[in-house]
């Protein structure tokens, strides 16, 4: 039965194992990611119902590729609009109030909106590919919906030789409640 | 927030009160929703006539071609700009309070522009021709005019339209996740999907802050663009009274003068049939009330130089058109600007004003009466008033297509707004509690 949906493997990946400690207070998660990375641990997951500078700076990521995105989609919409503005007017060239066919002046305001237009476009793009699809794992890393609401959350892949020492580190570090996934 | 937020407003508390907003409203809901439904019912037969026997029925009296629906056209797009200005501009400004209201003013902006983005069709006449206004290659040849400011105008507004829209359903994602995750049934599905997998992991934050940051950037300059860009309609021409370098910040200060006035006349209704008074508190519309302050002193000053500059700058016509805005046949509707717009907004200087809800909701409502006739004077009057035509007759009149359909523009709007409060978190939750102070061990535990 399993040759019959190859898509399941994409869509339906078997979980992660690893530990999924659940935090009440932000200094304990905070705490544990510290101990975490002295361990050497790099791959695990952080869940908070907010974003917080202080899981910011003890995860101590690189900026987001975002402001890529945003870059070359705006630079892109303004070349477009310059495009199109002058394209047009030559393509069907009719003198307006004595001025030049291409006149840049007016032309700047239609390349404004469209730097604005594909600027925040291809952010929403950046963002989605990014934090959306391209998130390694994602679905398969075990979750609690209460890290929506007022509890962090942080998931360590781990095989079962290591769980208990990183049980005892969340533990250490204030976990509320450890349990295997 | 944080400094007026009682003990017992918690993460917990936050998500619950909010998600509590989507269960049942009650009838006081049910019975705006049905007045909405029913205006817009009125707008849409209205609008079928129009469709149906053409522009004669508008009140349009040669040389005032321009009247109710250009008003309602700058009126709704003003609306829009507060919402912008408090999700995106006091963003970038990291001012806490915004967090409580800035998502209800959010959903103002798209809905006003999509009630706004209906007028200019409607004027143009042949309705069903509105495509033209898009360039596309067609086999004419033509494309539109680059150097007509109607045109930056439909890509301003199409861009506020996308940028608006897009913006609030970015900030949506992660409060339909919190949503999901205390739902059941039918909705529980609804915000699975709408929620695209949003599950609040270092990753998603890390990419989602910095994108929000560069939307709310991106939005800034647009918003200041976007009414600079619909006064330009009207200050590329020679008319005078239309034809001022004043018009870019006077409409975009009167925009968001207007527009949170609007947000203050929504919100008042809004925390009483939610029962959301824990989380917008007297301190947020006293804020709201400090910004329509502010702007409608920007209005009232920009009023001021406008009459000045006509005086000192000379000029007969200019003058005279001044002259007649203010002791013409429309003395009226100059009078309630006046008045609404120019006295009003002194009372807030009263703190006793500015903290009480039922008072600030009734000067709102006369802000937005004065914005409405602010726009009706610049277009109607001064067109009425021009002087290139001394033949033509200027005795304008609305008909009952232009009412019908001004007030089926807010049934439009209404509806969409009520709808939108109802069946989406209509406050922030992950922004609310980002200024909340965070859960902490106990400094005895701690040690």
């Amino acid at each position: 039965m399993k040759v019959l949906n190859p898509l399941a493997a994409i869509f339906h990946p078997p979980p992660t194992p690893g530990l999924l400690a659940v935090f009440g207070h932000l200094d304990a998660a905070v705490d544990a990611i510290g101990r975490l990375r002295a361990a050497g641990h790099t791959d695990f997951t952080v869940y908070s119902p907010v974003p917080r500078h202080e899981l910011e700076d003890a995860l101590d990521q690189p900026v987001s590729p975002v402001r890529m995105f945003t870059l070359v989609g705006g630079i892109a919409g303004c070349a477009i609009g310059a495009w199109i503005t002058l394209y047009m007017s030559y393509d069907w060239p009719v003198v307006v109030g004595g001025k030049p066919i291409g006149s840049i002046p007016p032309y700047v305001v239609i390349m404004f909106e469209m730097t604005v237009l594909f600027g925040a476009l291809s952010t929403i793009l950046g963002i989605a590919f990014n934090a959306l699809f391209a998130a390694r794992r994602l679905g398969t890393v075990a979750y609690d919906p209460r890290f929506t609401n007022d509890k962090f959350g942080i998931f360590v892949p781990s095989e079962s030789a290591r769980a208990g020492q990183v049980e005892s580190l969340l533990r250490g570090a204030g976990a509320e409640e450890v349990r295997r996934a | 927030m944080a400094d007026t937020a009682p003990a017992r407003v918690t993460y917990d508390f936050v998500t619950r009160a909010i998600a509590r907003t989507l269960g049942n409203p009650g009838k006081g809901y049910f019975a705006l929703l049905a007045a909405a439904v029913a205006l817009l019912a009125v707008g849409i037969v209205c609008l079928l006539f129009l469709l149906r026997y053409g522009l004669g029925l508008a009140g349009y009296s040669h040389p005032v071609y321009w009247a109710v629906y250009i008003t309602c056209f700058v009126f709704w797009v003003g609306i829009a700009h507060s919402g912008t200005l408090i999700s995106a501009i006091l963003f970038l400004f990291r001012s806490g309070w915004r967090t409580a209201v800035y998502r209800t003013a959010e959903a103002m902006t798209v809905f006003a522009v999509m009630t706004a983005g209906l007028f200019p069709l409607i004027h143009i006449g042949r309705q069903w021709y509105f495509y033209w206004l898009i360039p596309y290659p067609n086999e004419r040849g033509l494309w539109p005019n680059f150097k007509s400011p109607l045109i930056w105008d439909e890509f301003a507004i199409g861009t506020y339209f996308t940028v608006s829209t897009v913006f609030l359903i970015m900030g949506l994602i992660p409060d339909i996740a919190a949503v999901r995750d205390l739902a059941t049934g039918w909705r529980k599905k609804l915000y699975a999907i709408t929620a695209v997998g949003w599950r609040g992991t270092n990753e998603q934050w890390r990419h989602y802050t910095r994108g929000y940051l560069y939307l709310a950037a991106l939005a800034t300059p647009l918003v200041l663009s976007v009414h600079s860009v619909v006064s330009w309609d009207f200050a590329m021409a020679l008319v005078p009274g239309w034809h001022a370098t004043l018009f870019a910040p006077y409409f975009v200060a009167g925009a968001i003068y207007s527009g949170v006035a609007m947000v203050i006349t929504l919100l008042v209704p809004i925390r009483k049939l939610f029962h959301l008074e824990e989380l917008i508190t007297v301190h947020h519309f006293e804020n709201l009330a400090k910004l329509c302050l502010l702007t409608g002193m920007i209005v009232s000053m920009s009023y001021f130089t406008e009459n000045f500059t006509a005086w000192f700058g000379g000029n007969p016509h200019e003058r005279a058109a001044f002259w007649y805005r203010a002791f013409g046949p429309f003395w009226w509707a100059s009078w309630t600007m006046n008045i609404c717009n120019g006295l009003l907004p002194w009372l807030l200087w009263s703190k006793k004003v500015r903290t009480s809800v039922i008072a600030l909701f009734v000067v709102s409502i006369f802000v937005n009466i004065g914005m409405w006739f602010e726009r009706f004077v610049i277009i109607v009057v001064s067109l009425a008033g021009e002087p290139f035509e001394r033949f033509a007759n200027a005795t304008y009149n609305p008909t009952w297509a232009d009412w019908g359909i001004m007030a089926g523009s807010f049934g439009w709007f209404f509806m969409w707004f009520l709808l939108f409060v109802k069946n989406f978190p209509a406050v922030s939750i992950s922004e609310v509690k980002e200024v909340l102070p965070a859960p902490k061990r106990a400094k005895a535990v701690a040690t």
